[in-house]
């Protein structure tokens, strides 16, 4: 019996999140206000039944009471966060609110999977970092020399950086990260933020070429220091949301094609250079001549969407603890393992809609730096859900960075749940300056 | 103030229109300042609109590239990639399912899993040793068919309603059914044509690379491989049973390489057969080396046709050192040797060593299949269909489709080209030479009206004693528009001709009579 149950919910589960999906890209449309709230609201109701039943699902098979405490808590959080933001911020963006919710609701549910402690830590950083960023909104709006802070920015982000260089710990070969009170913090989680508002401080004061190449010269010096900490990942994940930032602020297409080709020549470069590199690339190209070793991980997680199927294996009837660090790097293919590549599909195309929402509130920001800040830190959570996925099904080489809102890893929740929130303030303020401009946005 | 600046701004913009660049520096400067409180400016900002749609572009493209490679991994790629003997999962499914049968070409069952009353599984083998590598066993590990098919072995494709059913019952499901290209004729002819002998017959069809038999000896038993694990493993008496020798045996290929020897020859002599002679004396001496003829045989004034065909060793060593080593080398690399075969199932990569350093022994002896040179009957077969097949390589593969539990195909595996390793006009002359070896050759027995056969025999030997030598065949046979490829060997037989010939014969006429 149990196992029809399993059997059968992974049917209901692709198809709950398919609708859900296919609502994200709905809202898109010109319907009116009415019509979009109604989204909404299905959504929301979308997010608790699928907890709910996924909840159920693994209960059934492992019978514990813990989970069932743990479920309440989380459904408390789910319902709080956006009442909460209902009462505060109530011309906030519900998509990216029900996304988020969305998105963290898997998240706990394969790490109480696939770890249960690590679950419970991890929404207690998700509690605390809600709790922190509700007020993010507000100070966005408040705090008006933001674009002043141009130096402080890039000095706090090279001296962070730095300090993990010198000083961090290291984890699977890379530094990441250093430890204060016992919390381990990886700086560049956070460092990619003010990195974002410090390019678009320098440029949208100026777009001369001294500036442009001043602001070069620190977003270089920022990538150096992570390609020298081998965190291959945030290097690249710098460098793209910097050419995107400098081709919005300068409208030079020029710019884009000959950043991608240095990037090119450096990834050459680097190959030729670190060790490291040639490892991933080896892992990347011929995972199973290297499967004892440097291919385990991809050939794992390999193994594990292929044995998954389109439907999956059923929730908690794989064996996705095979694949090494899974609740970090590797979460896509425990979903596309145990709840089937349909399903994992609908998450990229969710991370996917969350993009193009940054980028049409970015359209809509009559502010430049804002504008600018909206597009960076939309480049950079947008190819951070690229680099991770697309190592995890080998379309490129591993990177080594966290899915967004959904692996295992204080500090990328936390700043992940940052970005989100200062983008619905500046969202909010945008909405608030303009009466009557925008009836018909997504809101 | 800001709003004196802003109309001191204003003025200005109407000013100095020539200057465009300077007044909108000044224009974005101060447009920060009231652009907090203002709202009711109409504020022009260069639009992003048209840059920023470009930006999501990029990023839909590849996100959707992302999806698409997923997709057509999941649905192209996965099936062969699951199917590693690495990937863990495989047994969970064996709780779930009765493992499915393995079938010859005309479906009789060559493995099959026996479920009793009680509920115990054990895995039957019919045929016992006749195809104990090729098949495999699947306790223990796994190997042969067993291994490659595992995971198909373990998929269910029976019908929707009835799987529901034993769900529900809690009962297993039926596994789907592997059908193999392996003919049961072929197989017992080849298992019985080998006797007591060890060696290794491989028999194959060149026009599609299905693998009609593969025998291996000395074998066992996989009905009890539980039982005699432990002998086996052992392997006191240095038999290595449960190697395959037709994929894993590497073997020095002896006068069998003049194939490639010749190949090389043309390749240098554009195609040019007719215009090389050679003295044969019995032997060749050149910087202290010698070489002889078999059993020290005088061949006389000998043209390259009657050097293959009589497996002139001294013609050949002369031939060597005619060649240009590093072009040698080339044609070596170009027929495979020291590279992947890229096949479906596991295999050892066979070797050579000749290169523009090589000296002159190790260049005679490398030009009669002597010397370093190592290569499996496999990679030998391919090159002889090569030959059969105008210089394409069809890639060898023993999994033919895979049907549900009562016969319904599910997937149907066609044949694939591998590469081409050599010109049709390169594969007509060698064919000719092969053609020869019968007609007056060392190939003689395989002379009859009931089909064409094509061949060369090889002796080779090893551990340097003199005496001792593994007897060889590489050929084919055509017959009513059909060919078959066999390779053999027979250690520590003797001549080519002697044991490894009359075996082809058998398999070819088994082939031909039975059709």
């Amino acid at each position: 019996m149990i196992d029809l149950l399993v059997e059968l919910s992974k049917y209901v589960f692709i198809i709950m999140i398919g609708i859900y999906t296919y609502f994200c890209f709905r809202v898109f449309s010109k319907k009116g206000e009415d019509y979009k709230n109604l989204l909404y609201l299905k959504q929301k109701i979308i997010i608790f039944l699928l907890h709910f039943m996924m909840n159920f699902i693994v209960f059934i098979q492992i019978d514990s009471m813990e989970l069932i405490i743990f479920y309440l808590a989380q459904v408390i959080f789910f319902a709080a966060l956006p009442a909460l933001y209902n009462v505060i911020y109530p011309r906030a963006s519900k998509l990216l609110l029900n996304n988020m919710c969305m998105l963290l609701m898997i998240g706990f549910v394969m790490l109480s999977r696939l770890s249960f402690d690590r679950a419970v830590r991890q929404f207690e950083i998700v509690v605390a970092s809600a709790v922190i960023t509700l007020f993010v909104p507000y100070l966005i709006r408040k705090i008006t020399f933001l674009k002043d802070l141009t130096y402080f920015y890039a000095g706090t982000g090279i001296i962070l950086l730095a300090i993990v260089f010198i000083i961090g710990r290291v984890t699977y070969g890379a530094k990441l990260s250093f430890e204060i009170a016992g919390i381990g913090i990886q700086p560049s989680e956070f460092v990619k933020i003010i990195y974002v508002f410090f390019i678009a401080s320098m440029l949208c004061k100026s777009k001369e070429f001294y500036q442009v190449l001043q602001t070069s010269i620190f977003a270089a010096i920022h990538v150096i220091i992570l390609v020298i900490s081998k965190d291959l990942g945030s290097a690249l994940i710098f460098f793209i949301a910097y050419l995107f930032m400098l081709y919005i602020a300068t409208h030079k297409l020029l710019y884009l094609g000959a950043g991608t080709l240095l990037g090119c020549v450096a990834a050459v470069a680097a190959y030729f250079l670190f060790s490291h590199v040639r490892v991933r690339v080896l892992a990347f190209t011929d995972p199973f001549s290297v499967i004892d070793n440097e291919g385990y991980q991809v050939t794992q997680s390999l193994f594990a969407i292929g044995t998954g199927g389109w439907f999956g294996m059923g929730l908690y009837q794989g064996y996705p603890k095979l694949i090494p660090v899974v609740e970090e790097d590797f979460i896509f293919s425990a979903i596309s393992e145990e709840l089937g590549l349909l399903f994992a599909l609908c998450v990229i195309l969710i991370y996917l809609s969350c993009f193009i929402m940054f980028i049409y509130i970015a359209m809509q920001i009559k502010d430049e730096f804002y504008c600018l800040c909206t597009t960076g830190l939309a480049c950079v959570l947008g190819f951070q859900t690229f680099l991770t996925i697309g190592g995890a099904v080998k379309f490129i080489p591993s990177t080594g960075v966290t899915l967004p809102l959904i692996s295992y890893g204080g500090s990328s929740c936390f700043s992940t749940m940052i970005i989100f929130a200062i983008i619905q303030g500046i969202f909010i303020s945008q909405k608030t300056k303009t009466p009557g401009k925008h009836k018909k946005e997504v809101s | 103030m800001k709003f004196s600046s802003l109309f001191n701004n204003k003025k200005k913009r109407s000013k100095s229109r020539n200057d465009d660049q300077q007044d909108y520096d000044l224009y974005i400067e101060n447009y920060d300042d009231y652009a907090q409180e203002d709202y009711l400016v109409d504020r022009k900002k260069p639009s992003n609109g048209k840059q920023l749609m470009l930006v999501t572009y990029i990023f839909v493209a590849v996100f959707v590239a992302m999806m698409g490679y997923t997709v057509y991994y999941q649905a192209v790629k996965s099936p062969e990639v699951i199917n590693s003997s690495y990937n863990k999962r495989q047994d969970i499914f064996s709780d779930k399912i009765v493992r499915g049968k393995i079938l010859s070409n005309k479906k009789e069952v060559l493995a099959e899993t026996q479920v009793s009353s009680d509920g115990t599984e054990t895995r039957y083998y019919p045929y016992e040793n006749i195809f104990a590598h090729v098949v495999g066993y699947s306790a223990k590990g796994k190997s042969g068919i067993e291994s490659n098919a595992n995971f198909t072995l373990l998929r269910s494709n029976a019908p929707l309603l009835e799987r529901i059913k034993n769900t529900l019952q809690g009962e297993k499901n039926m596994g789907d059914n592997v059908v193999t290209t392996l003919d049961l004729s072929l197989q017992k002819t080849a298992y019985n044509a080998m006797g007591s002998y060890r060696g290794a017959i491989i028999v194959m069809e060149p026009e599609t690379g299905k693998i009609l038999a593969m025998v291996s000896k000395p074998d066992f038993d996989p009905n009890t491989i539980e039982s005699s694990w432990d002998s086996l493993v052992a392997d006191a008496s240095g038999e290595s049973r449960l190697l395959n020798r037709v994929t894993h045996g590497i073997y020095p290929p002896g006068s069998t390489f003049k194939i490639i020897t010749t190949l090389a020859y043309l390749r240098q002599n554009n195609n040019d057969v007719d215009s090389y002679h050679f003295d044969c004396t019995g032997s060749i001496t050149k910087d202290n080396v010698t070489i002889n003829c078999y059993h020290n045989s005088v061949h006389g004034d000998i043209d390259l046709k009657t050097s293959f065909a009589k497996s002139c060793n001294s013609s050949f060593a002369n031939i060597g050192l005619i060649l240009d080593k590093g072009k040698f080398a080339k044609t070596c690399d170009s027929l495979l040797f020291d590279q992947k075969l890229s096949l479906p199932f596991s295999y050892k990569q066979s070797s050579v060593s000749i290169s523009e350093d090589s000296d002159t022994d190790e260049v005679m002896q490398t030009a009669i299949g002597q010397g370093k040179t190592q290569m499996t009957p496999l990679h030998m077969a391919m090159i002889t269909s090569a030959i059969a097949n105008e210089g394409d390589v069809m890639k060898p593969y023993l999994i033919d489709s895979v049907e549900n539990y009562e016969g319904t195909l599910i997937k149907e595996y066609s044949s694939k080209k591998s590469c081409t390793i050599m010109s049709e006009e390169e594969a007509g002359i060698l064919k000719e030479l092969m053609r020869a070896a019968v007609t007056e050759g060392t190939a003689s027995k395989l002379s009859t009206s009931t089909y064409t056969a094509y061949g060369k025999t090889g002796s080779a030997e090893y551990n340097n004693e003199k005496g001792m030598s593994h007897s060889w065949f590489t050929g084919f046979a055509e017959a009513n528009g059909k060919t078959i490829v066999t390779t053999i060997i027979v250690e520590g037989a003797g001549s080519g001709s002697e044991y490894a010939v009359p075996i082809a014969g058998k398999l070819f006429s088994e082939y031909f009579t039975n059709e």
